[in-house]
């Protein structure tokens, strides 16, 4: 916990409002606010030591092993010496302190280096450069273009008209688009003036520092005058000054006071669940270690009762009988203190350490278009990506790229789009190397738009009148904008801006040619330029005209109405007159609605576009019908008239426009189809596919529509026409939720049992409820709307809907909130004994990255906000496979190895002690040399296992691909769990009976080759730990199962370590140094020169190993698991086969509408009302303004950044690591 | 339609990077393409097969077996002979010794046993006593030593560990040798005699150098000072209050006197288990032409100066010959053969279990 923050909390109960006075230190000074000087750093030379060692000894197990050592100082218990734990505990202490230290060192970098930047000061009417860390409260500063915001500030004027300034706020939300802030005019006024600046006196009294980003309330009193302050006129500390040459501004908080700074709460430390199944199997090993301890200490009571008591000639003891038990139950917890090993929390940090780096340096997840590598932004986690259940994932930039094309149309009953082979007639697959139609005949055209289908620019050159209205229809059925732009510097500086702010490249520009539309919904934009790249340019609008350019003539069309799209018409349409005077009204709509609505001799053509729509929405392509009518003068005016009336009536203003509405868009004709691709992400359905055949369950959570959300699951195979049944609860109150729910569940199994399914699992007393999974017959998915996902997150009916849910295959939400997703997250997580994890690329999916078990933002695609919160991030959704599959699965199968064969290591290193205490009258006498003892779990066994956790791997990532179920042992905790411990123990228990018995039974009342006795309790000690040293090697040599250059390196290295020491330990000369310390001289020179040491060693070896692979074969031949097939199946085939591709599959079996169409309500009265249209062009900021985000008309950043090509949108911004980053890690580390 | 199909490799291939934006040129954030950090060591992968496992457990059953065979038959040739001479049983000759003990009686005890030996021992012969409940791997009593005492250091001489506690000091004197170790020194002296098929008495020379290990005699245990009068070095001290006679008078011979006394550095080389022998003494073979001990009547003199009896030790005394592998011990040739047999059963076991399931899992296709 970082100390500022304690004073931040402090100080803001004293605060209760803030009081300012500009240019006056003198006052200000007085109330005591913070400066602009940060720091994040947590020690300085003097207090490093002290408090590292005091934060280190907090945890539990450093804390126990400096009880330990104080019990070692005692003579009475000391049954070894101090150096036994101090070595390690040092050494462990130095390590994290040393770690600890070089982070602090970077923070106190990055903190001089932000309080050193420069910044203009206006000191008594003069501007003075000074450093970020001088800005006091009150102060004016002045700031220039990009320059970084350097407290949060009231703004005073600007160069720009209007007192606008341009701000990104990319580091405090994530947002990339510019905002505009806009200072009050009164001080506005004082411009450039620094005279002006300089005597101003105004007083500000604001709210006391907070963490609120959106919200500001506040009072400028100036010239006797108040006025109000709100968000519109503060710059926050974080936000970069963009587009605007400089700005004034107060200086209303500063340094940790800041919003940015406030903001920097600690994020949640997240656990993985072998961490907390650590925690329970540590409390059994205490457990364990305080059952041996008795036992030996009862033991001890008894010998000292009937042997000691009779030994008393040549063992004096003062103590009595029950003062010695309770001195040798300390001294056996000293003793056997190696169960709980102290090296074991540093190793599994090293070992997540390493496998974070192996995905940061994975090629196969770099993405080369927006040189995005994969990041893995929290070191700890690795492990759970093994284990993952349930993805949730985002749907608009993470399974789709947010890009709609143009792919198909259907006219007049003739389909176009596919590209067929010349002679057989055979549908060709369209490739890179296909040829695209040329558009160069039409100076218009966008270049990068991109049509196969030669057939259909034939058929408009040959001005065949269905295709002609087909693309007049989608020229003027619209509300795009288009932007006409000029030659000269407008123009330039458009495109310098768009070459200089790639961030900005979000927002809706197309810059294209002279021509740039800005499109509501990226459809309506696919559909846009698809008309103008076929010849029918929509060139501009007002509110009454539609200019378009058909076929190089332009013609002007007088636009009469818009009939707007809503969710419930699912249509729009336009009236216009032509220049003929002929008046029409084009619609384009889901097929659904306006097959209700045709003329009846379009039957036959409705047949044909069925089909045609069948087929387009089998590919998943998103569909729309359009269809015309020609209307009568005299009714249209009519009908106008009483459009009049009734959009000026005061009562049902809406039911009266819809039935004029539905009056007039009646009998249309039939034109067409469109389909637009929504373009999902490369190989998001192959991922999919291997996602759910490793048996991980992946449930949409989007924003988006119904019907938009449906399609994508159709397109990327979430959903399929072959399912069983997909169900859909859309309902508008809790009972019919509950209704829909239990229905749903009732046709999937029939015969479900109410309550069943629940588990209690009982744990510290209370009750939490676990729900199973249920089995189902085939295939069901499930689609959940917002509004009845609300009612079934209630905590009624709750588990009624996570029963369905579990049932389905598929689940996608809709139209859900950001706290909806985290919501559905946490349910999953309270219910199911899963681990999750949840990917989004946006600010609404920061909620559920950071509740479910695992985050994994999609950097690079919208704002860093999400990747901010992500504990994973990488470029495209399809590298989570590779991520899951192949990291996860090997980071698991690497910890659980780890762990099982630590204990392995550690217990029976231990249990020899306790064997050997029934024969040394359980005095607590060590089998092994202390020098031994020190070392055994820092140089002769630490290397070997390090290496097999960060290279094992059981079958390479070729054949982890291929094999997606080699991931379900991991959801099912098969590698290490509480059976796979007590395995371990009983394993431990028996290769530490097999170590201690044997070289018993074989030095037992014998000589040595020279005749000197054999078993003097040195050798014995020597031949016990070479026993122990090389059977826990050959232990290794077993499970590790990819053999490395260094892995063999570590192997006989420690071995090779263990008998170079144990003879530089036992030599004449450390002997000399410390007799007491090294008294074993000479013990390993004569001990093991002796052939039976050697046949001892490896019988005991072999008698060790021996079950284990008996073990292992035979459960490998009666009932191989997965990874053993897979394994078999490597060894016969060397290399993995070639991946199969997976060829679309074509589904034409039944009806189902591909209807999808992402627009909102409301476009259509903007368009008509005047409020779109800029302002004249008069300056540069305008200029942008207009281009960018008029303020009538925003889109939002999501949904309109659609292209009409099929490439990506956005290279990669560069992004330095920002401010908030580098709190957060910092926040990270000091947990 | 665009086709979208994910190979990794395409992604592998090049590199089309975002240099050019904005007109400078960023140096690529791909990874190296290093075998390491891309995990593509090359490595060794070994798998638990049929053609490795069984033909493994069917080679360790062959090696196994005859190390067993010729570490029994080794064992089991060799001679050795054990008596038992504690007293505990009215009929022994030293019961009476065994009663009537006390650490300061001036007049020892001795008893005579007669043993015969059935086969002569050929070779040379290690006599050995054997103790028996006798913990000298107790931790007090292991610590309970001053190895830089006994190392001839001159302050631990004066002023020797707290661990010797209670045997530091007597009589206001530092103890050397202190501690329990030394304290409990076994005392007792056997002596053996041949008796000729016609009666003569012939003692059986034991030598007692060459009994402890070379790096005890010469590293681990010094007499301190240089000064080779052994009673001027040890003047300031004590003897350990058991003993009868100062350390510095356990033998004439200055080579084997003072803490490099052979029978005592063998006593302090403690033993790891309650039952233990220690070497005592060595019979040299005299030339091949005679054994070293023919077979016949021999008569073991003892003077009965440990007790035992208190916590129900046991003495005995062992003549062995010596193999390659050290003393009679027949569990090392048992166990090689159990294990051997055991490795070859399971061999023919597990062989029949792959015929019979192996091949047909193993075929079995992975299901998709």
């Amino acid at each position: 916990m970082s100390f500022f923050g304690l004073d931040c909390v402090r100080k803001k109960e004293r605060e209760v409002e803030r009081k300012i006075r500009a240019n006056d230190r003198e006052y200000n000074s007085t109330f005591k606010y913070a400066t602009n000087s940060i720091k994040t750093s947590k020690y300085n030379p003097f207090t490093f030591l002290p408090l590292n060692l005091f934060e280190q000894f907090q945890r539990i197990a450093n804390a126990y092993f400096l009880i330990l050592l104080i019990l070692q100082v005692i003579p009475a218990i000391s049954s070894l010496s101090w150096f036994t734990t101090v070595v390690p505990l040092v050494l462990v202490l130095s390590v994290t302190a040393a770690k600890d230290a070089i982070d602090d060192i970077n923070r106190h970098r990055s903190d001089r280096k932000v309080n050193n930047r420069k910044v203009n000061i206006l000191i008594n009417g003069k501007l003075t450069s000074d450093k970020w860390m001088n800005v006091q409260v009150g102060d004016i500063i002045k700031l220039e273009n990009n320059q970084f915001v350097t407290a949060d500030l009231l703004l005073l004027s600007s160069s720009e008209p209007l007192n606008l300034v341009y701000i990104e706020t990319a580091e405090l939300d994530g947002e990339t688009n510019l905002k505009v802030k806009q200072s009050l005019t009164v001080t506005g006024d004082m411009g450039e003036d620094l005279g002006a600046l300089g005597s101003f006196n105004g007083e500000v009294c604001c709210e006391p520092p907070n963490n609120r980003l959106d919200r500001f309330t506040g009072t400028l009193t100036f010239d006797t005058q108040k006025h109000s302050l709100d968000n519109e006129r503060v710059l926050l500390r974080g936000c970069t000054l963009r587009n605007t040459d400089w700005c004034f501004g107060l200086v209303l908080f500063a340094g940790p006071e800041t919003k940015l700074m406030q903001n920097c709460g600690k994020s949640t430390f997240k656990r993985t669940s072998i961490d907390r199944l650590m925690n329970v199997l540590v409390l059994f090993i205490f457990g364990l270690l305080a059952l041996m301890c008795i036992i030996l200490a009862v033991g001890n009571g008894i010998w000292e009762n009937q042997t000691g008591s009779e030994f008393n000639n040549f063992l004096p003891r003062e103590e009595n009988t029950a003062f010695s038990a309770f001195l040798t139950f300390w001294s056996y917890i000293i003793i056997l203190n190696t169960v709980v090993p102290i090296s074991l929390y540093v190793s599994m940090e090293v070992i997540r350490l390493g496998n974070s780096y192996y995905i940061n340096w994975d090629r196969n997840m770099y993405h080369a278009r927006s040189d995005t590598p994969a990041e893995a932004r929290t070191t700890t986690l690795n492990e759970e990506l093994g284990q993952i259940k349930y993805v949730f994932s985002d749907k608009t930039g993470t399974l789709t790229q947010n890009i709609m094309t143009f792919n198909k149309c259907s006219i007049n009953g003739k389909s176009y789009g596919d590209v067929y082979q010349q002679y057989s007639g055979e549908r060709l697959e369209i490739t890179e190397e296909t040829t695209p139609v040329d558009f160069s005949f039409n100076p218009l055209a966008d270049p990068k738009f991109l049509f196969y289908d030669h057939s259909l620019i034939e058929a408009v050159k040959l001005e065949l009148p269905d295709v002609q209205a087909f693309f007049r229809l989608l020229a003027l059925c619209h509300t795009v904008m288009a932007e006409e732009k000029k030659e000269g510097w407008l123009q330039n500086t458009l495109i310098n801006l768009f070459l200089t702010y790639p961030s900005s490249q979000h927002q809706s520009l197309c810059l294209v040619g002279h021509l740039v539309y800005q499109a509501q919904s990226p459809d309506e934009g696919a559909l846009v330029t698809a008309a103008r790249n076929f010849g029918f340019v929509f060139r501009s609008r007002s509110p009454e005209t539609i200019t378009i350019e058909e076929m190089g003539m332009q013609r002007s069309y007088e636009l009469l109405a818009i009939l707007d799209f809503n969710n419930v018409r699912k249509r729009m349409s336009v009236i216009v007159r032509s220049p003929e005077g002929k008046l029409s009204l084009y619609c384009k709509g889901a097929d659904t609605i306006i097959y209700e609505r045709l003329h009846p001799s379009c039957r036959k053509l409705m047949e044909a576009t069925t089909d045609h729509l069948n087929e387009f929405a089998g590919e998943g392509l998103r569909t729309l019908v359009l269809a015309y009518k020609n209307i009568d003068e005299d009714y249209f005016s009519e009908w106008k008239q009483r459009h009049h009336e009734s959009s000026v009536a005061l009562e049902d203003r809406e039911e009266k426009l819809d039935e004029l509405y539905e009056e007039i868009e009646k009998n249309m004709m039939l034109i067409g189809a469109t389909a637009i691709e929504d373009k999902l992400q490369d190989g998001v359905a192959l991922t999919i596919e291997q996602l759910a055949k490793a048996e991980i369950k992946i449930w949409v959570l989007t924003g988006d529509k119904q019907e938009t959300a449906e399609n994508i699951g159709y397109s990327c195979n979430l959903l399929r026409e072959e399912m069983n049944d997909v169900f859909t609860v859309a309902a508008h109150s809790p009972e019919e939720v509950r209704q829909e729910l239990r229905d749903a569940r009732l046709k999937m199994k029939p015969s479900t049992e109410p309550n069943k399914f629940l588990v209690p699992e009982v744990i510290l007393g209370n009750t939490p409820k676990l729900v199973q999974d249920e089995s189902v017959e085939g295939e069901y998915g499930l689609v959940i709307n917002g509004h009845s996902l609300a009612f079934a997150l209630e905590s009624g009916m709750e588990l009624e809907f996570l029963r369905t849910a579990c049932m389905c295959k598929t689940v996608i939400c809709c139209r859900v909130t950001p706290l909806q997703k985290a919501q559905v997250v946490e349910l999953v997580k309270k219910y199911k004994k899963a681990v999750t994890l949840a990917i989004g690329d946006g600010a609404n999916d920061v909620s559920m990255i950071k509740a479910a078990h695992i985050g994994v933002g999609i950097s690079g695609q919208e704002g860093m906000q999400a990747v901010l919160s992500s504990d994973f991030s990488f470029a495209q959704f399809r590298f989570l496979q590779r991520l899951l599959l192949v990291h996860g699965r090997w980071s698991y199968l690497r910890m659980c190895k780890f762990l099982r064969y630590f204990f392995y290591k550690n217990f029976t290193f231990t249990f020899v002690h306790f064997w050997y205490a029934f024969f040394c009258g359980f005095s607590a006498q060590t089998v092994y040399d202390e020098g031994f003892i020190t070392l055994y779990n820092l140089v002769y066994t630490a290397l070997p296992v390090l290496g097999m956790s960060l290279f094992d791997q059981d079958v390479n990532a070729g054949w982890s691909l291929e094999f997606p179920q080699l991931y379900v042992p991991g959801q099912l905790s098969q590698y290490f769990s509480k059976r796979a411990f007590m395995m371990c123990v009983l394993h431990s228990c028996y290769s530490s009976l097999m170590i201690f018995f044997v070289p018993y039974a074989a030095t037992y009342d014998t000589a040595r080759a020279d005749g000197t006795e054999g078993a003097d309790y040195q050798s014995f000690a020597l031949i016990t730990q070479t026993c122990l040293t090389v059977t826990v090697c050959v232990q290794l040599g077993l499970d590790l199962s990819y053999w490395t250059v260094v892995n063999h390196l570590f192997v006989w290295g420690s071995l090779g370590m263990f008998f170079i020491l144990t003879f530089t330990m036992y030599t004449d000369g450390l002997f000399r140094i410390r007799p007491s310390s090294f008294a074993f001289v000479g013990t390993a020179r004569n001990c093991l020169n002796q052939p039976n040491v050697w046949l001892t060693v490896a019988l005991t070896a072999l008698l060790c190993v021996l079950p284990v692979v008996a073990h292992r074969f035979f459960s490998c031949q009666i009932a191989p698991t997965i990874n053993d097939k897979v394994r078999n199946k490597m060894r016969e085939m060397k290399e993995p086969a070639p991946r199969p591709r997976h060829p679309r599959l074509t589904r034409r079996s039944t009806r189902r509408s591909g209807y999808a169409f992402s627009h909102a309500q409301g476009y259509g009265d903007l368009v008509t009302s005047r409020r779109f249209l800029r302002r004249p062009a008069t300056s540069r900021s305008t200029a942008f303004n207009s281009a960018g985000r008029s303020p009538g008309f925003k889109p939002t950043g999501r949904s309109a950044g659609y292209s009409p090509v099929g490439r990506e949108q956005n290279p990669k911004q560069k992004v330095e690591p920002t401010s908030l980053q580098k709190f957060r890690t910092v926040i990270d580390s000091s947990f | 339609m665009m086709a979208s199909s994910y190979n990794a490799k395409e992604e592998d291939g090049h590199h089309s990077g975002s240099a050019g934006l904005g007109g400078a040129a960023i140096r690529s954030r791909k990874p190296d393409n290093t075998a390491f950090k891309q995990q593509r060591l090359p490595a060794w992968q070994p798998i638990l097969t049929a053609g490795t496992v069984l033909p493994a457990f069917f080679v360790i059953g062959l090696i196994f077996i005859p190390i067993g065979i010729g570490l029994f038959v080794t064992s089991n040739n060799i001679k050795e002979f054990e008596i038992d001479y504690t007293g505990t049983d009215m009929s022994s000759p030293c019961f009476n010794c065994s009663q009537s003990f006390s650490w300061n009686s001036s007049t020892p005890c001795k008893c005579v046993l007669p043993f015969s030996l059935e086969q002569p021992f050929e070779s040379n012969v290690f006599m050995y006593y054997g103790l028996s409940n006798f913990y000298q791997n107790h931790r007090r009593y292991v610590k309970s030593r001053d190895d830089s005492q006994l190392n001839g250091d001159e302050r631990s001489l004066k002023e020797p560990s707290k661990e010797c506690e209670p045997y530091r000091s007597s009589e206001n004197k530092p103890i050397a040798p202190c501690g329990a170790i030394a304290n409990s020194m076994f005392n007792d002296t056997l002596d053996l005699f041949y008796i000729d098929p016609n009666g003569t008495k012939t003692q059986i020379p034991l030598i007692k150098k060459g009994i402890a290990w070379w790096t005890d005699k010469h590293v681990k245990f010094r007499n301190p000072g240089n000064n080779p009068n052994l009673t001027t070095v040890f003047i300031d001290t004590a003897k350990p209050v058991n003993w009868r006679k100062p350390v510095y008078e356990l033998d004439t011979d200055s080579e084997n006197n003072g803490f490099i006394n052979e029978d005592f550095i063998v006593w302090m080389r403690t033993a790891a288990l309650p039952t233990f022998r220690k070497l005592y003494r060595i019979i040299q073979k005299k030339n091949n032409m005679t054994p070293t001990l023919p077979r016949g009547n021999y008569t073991l003199e003892v003077t009965y100066n440990y007790p035992v009896r208190s916590f129900e030790g046991r003495k005995r005394m062992i003549l062995s010959t010596i193999s390659w592998m050290g003393g009679k011990n027949p569990f090392l040739g048992i166990a090689y053969i159990t294990v051997g047999s055991i490795c070859f059963f399971l061999g023919v076991v597990l062989l029949f279990i792959h015929h019979k399931y192996g091949n047909r899992n193993n075929s079995s296709d992975i299901p998709n």
